[in-house]
């Protein structure tokens, strides 16, 4: 019983890294229906900007974060306004293809900058917790909290603030949202910018039980399984995924050694086998 | 500017339109098969390779350039071809019986793929598919008994009529006449119903549907005859190899297939041949370039991926209809020479096209 415990918030915590990163995916793609396959990139590189910042020129942890996710904010509205922009409405292939591309430079670029040498952030929050005879490491439990504090943000984003009304209308009917004076433009240059700064969150968190390099990026790739699992346009959906394949990863990998590597996507092939549209469909019919 | 004057319904049919197109095809492929007299070993093997991204592309531009289905794991059908034919001259057939086994197995495998995958569409098929590799190449580690595992597995040379072939030059022919033989069949479907009703399945699947044409069915076509060229060219890649890891067939693999066939110009046959002599050209390319920069860049880790990523973005966002297109637009332009007229081939002002109704 206790063993099954600390699967399952190994699991969560886990999961919750997913699921931020699988939040990222899913805004872009309802923001303009671009699937972002740069979104482990950009955590990896994220992670990176936050050791610089913090490690190599010795800001303040508490200074250092914020600082990254402005950063990566702002380098996520870049990508979008000076290259990305380019493809809209181009069909889906293109722009699969251009957010590859853009992720094998990212790849390339981190390990050019920092090397391929693994690297670590000194994180404030260290030690363990135990109760109910689960011990448990604190920067998994602080990933826990800072997911929930974010969704809640984002809730009340999207629920009360202008912005995040607006993106909402830009992601229901751009054009609709651009007769109602909505500068459809910006709004989605911010969605990267959040979505950058989300995913670069993700990485920060992260950085205390991975080490940093380059080929982190390529957790991107369960993060979308986690946004399929999910439902593509449903941001509770994302979560529920990222916790799904979380979950999953550590259980394979205790009991069923042999497939821990597949599991996931043998999950995500059923799943998308059953309901092609995602568990959580908002898709109905392709229009002509 | 030739005018083409027709008399037959037929001529619209044919596969070479005019004598210009006989006399210059023809001519290539003289040369292609007579390459082994000029060059020697290197220069045989490095061609070889590109034959054999050649027969790749060509499985994905089936279903990727004329279906539109966009299909992220396709080396999980090299992989598939790659290991069934190993192991069928393994156990000591000829390669008569080993590379239709490895077209119809990653034709099973392209059948498994393509029935769930044929109610998919876009980004969750490409999602799908990518999936799909990432299993294939977990299992081709974990069944060592035929793959090996990771461990890797080495692989018997082809035999035809219990003559083995060793030589570099026999294999390079070997695959140039199974290339051929594709791309004719390849040619011959796309002026089938089938291929027209797969080019409709590809610019609007409710259009096509309204004309009578079965997607689903379609698409599944679509996915068997790319995954059995695939696998063709699977069972060549091993023989290149000689020598046999999953990690070959990795991701990027498949997105190296991906970005042949953009390069070169989705849609089109010509563009998969520009992509694998752009790609194979480009490997040697890079690595001749770093050792004449100075070392400070030169040396730097991981500098290919990033000139290979900086090139796909480019085309991309610059010429979506990659070295086949950017060559429709020069040969028009000497063609109607005083009156060419740039905006011809000016793209259409693209709005954001929904999936979603709500």
């Amino acid at each position: 019983m206790n063993e099954f415990l600390q699967l399952l918030i190994v699991g969560i915590s886990q999961g919750c890294i997913y699921g931020l990163m699988a939040l990222g995916f899913v805004m872009i793609y309802k923001a303009t229906e671009m699937l972002n396959f740069a979104q482990g990139d950009m955590m990896m590189l994220g992670s990176f900007v936050a050791w610089t910042l913090i490690m190599d020129l010795g800001m303040p942890f508490w200074l250092g974060v914020p600082a990254t996710l402005i950063i990566m904010a702002l380098f996520g509205a870049l990508v979008d306004i000076l290259i990305v922009r380019r493809v809209i409405g181009q069909p889906q292939f293109a722009v699969i293809i251009l957010t590859l591309g853009l992720g094998i430079i990212f790849r390339a670029a981190a390990g050019m900058i920092w090397g391929q040498v693994p690297l670590t952030i000194d994180s404030p929050i260290s030690g363990f917790s135990s109760f109910y005879g689960i011990v448990i490491g604190n920067e998994r439990l602080a990933i826990i909290a800072v997911t929930a504090i974010l969704i809640a943000i984002l809730w009340a984003y999207f629920r009360y603030s202008k912005w995040g009304i607006a993106m909402k209308a830009t992601s229901q009917n751009q054009l609709a949202a651009y007769y109602s004076g909505i500068p459809v433009r910006v709004i989605i240059s911010a969605v990267w910018a959040v979505a950058a700064a989300i995913s670069a969150l993700a990485g920060i968190l992260l950085a205390p039980i991975t080490l940093i390099e380059p080929m982190n990026g390529l957790l991107g790739i369960k993060a979308f399984a986690a946004a399929v699992i999910g439902g593509f346009g449903s941001m509770p959906g994302a979560i529920l995924g990222g916790l799904i394949v979380g979950i999953i990863e550590p259980f394979a990998a205790a009991y069923v050694p042999a497939v821990k590597g597949s599991m996931i996507y043998v999950v995500m092939l059923v799943v998308l086998a059953l309901r092609p549209q995602g568990l959580f469909a908002q898709m109905h019919k392709k229009k002509l | 500017m030739r005018i083409l004057f027709k008399t037959n319904y037929k001529q619209d049919l044919n596969l070479a339109k005019h004598g210009g197109h006989r006399f210059w095809y023809g001519l290539l492929i003289l040369v292609l098969f007579a390459v082994p007299l000029i060059f020697d070993g290197y220069y045989i093997g490095e061609a070889t390779r590109i034959l054999i991204y050649a027969m790749a592309g060509l499985g994905l531009m089936v279903l990727t350039g004329f279906t539109g289905q966009v299909s992220l794991g396709h080396a999980a059908f090299l992989a598939i071809g790659a290991y069934t034919n190993a192991w069928f001259l393994a156990q000591g057939f000829s390669s008569f019986v080993a590379l239709p086994m490895a077209a119809l197995l990653s034709m099973i495998g392209g059948l498994l793929v393509a029935i769930p995958a044929a109610r998919m569409s876009g980004i969750y098929l490409a999602i799908a598919t990518l999936a799909f590799a990432i299993i294939v190449e977990d299992v081709a580690g974990h069944l060592s008994s035929i793959t090996g595992g990771n461990r890797g597995m080495m692989v018997d040379v082809p035999i035809l009529f219990g003559y083995q072939i060793w030589e570099s030059w026999e294999l390079y022919l070997f695959v140039l006449s199974i290339l051929v033989a594709a791309t004719l069949a390849v040619l011959n479907i796309l002026r089938s119903p089938l291929g027209r009703a797969m080019i409709a399945v590809r610019e609007s699947e409710v259009s096509s549907q309204a004309l009578g044409v079965n997607p689903m069915k379609i698409k599944v076509f679509a996915f068997t005859v790319s995954a059995a060229i695939t696998g063709l060219a699977g069972a060549f890649l091993a023989h290149y190899m000689s020598f046999l890891t999953p990690q070959i067939f990795g991701i990027l693999l498949s997105i190296q297939l991906l970005l042949m066939i953009v390069l070169g110009g989705l849609g089109t046959v010509h563009g998969v041949f520009f992509g694998a002599v752009l790609i194979g050209l480009l490997e040697t390319g890079i690595s001749i370039a770093k050792d004449s920069l100075p070392s400070s860049i030169g040396g730097l880790p991981g500098i290919e991926p990033f000139i290979f990523g900086a090139i796909l973005v480019g085309v991309i966002a610059f010429e979506p209809t990659g070295i086949y297109g950017r060559w429709i637009k020069i040969r028009s332009y000497m063609e109607f020479f005083p009156v060419y007229r740039r905006k011809s081939f000016k793209r259409q002002r693209a709005y954001l096209k929904t999936e979603r109704l709500r």
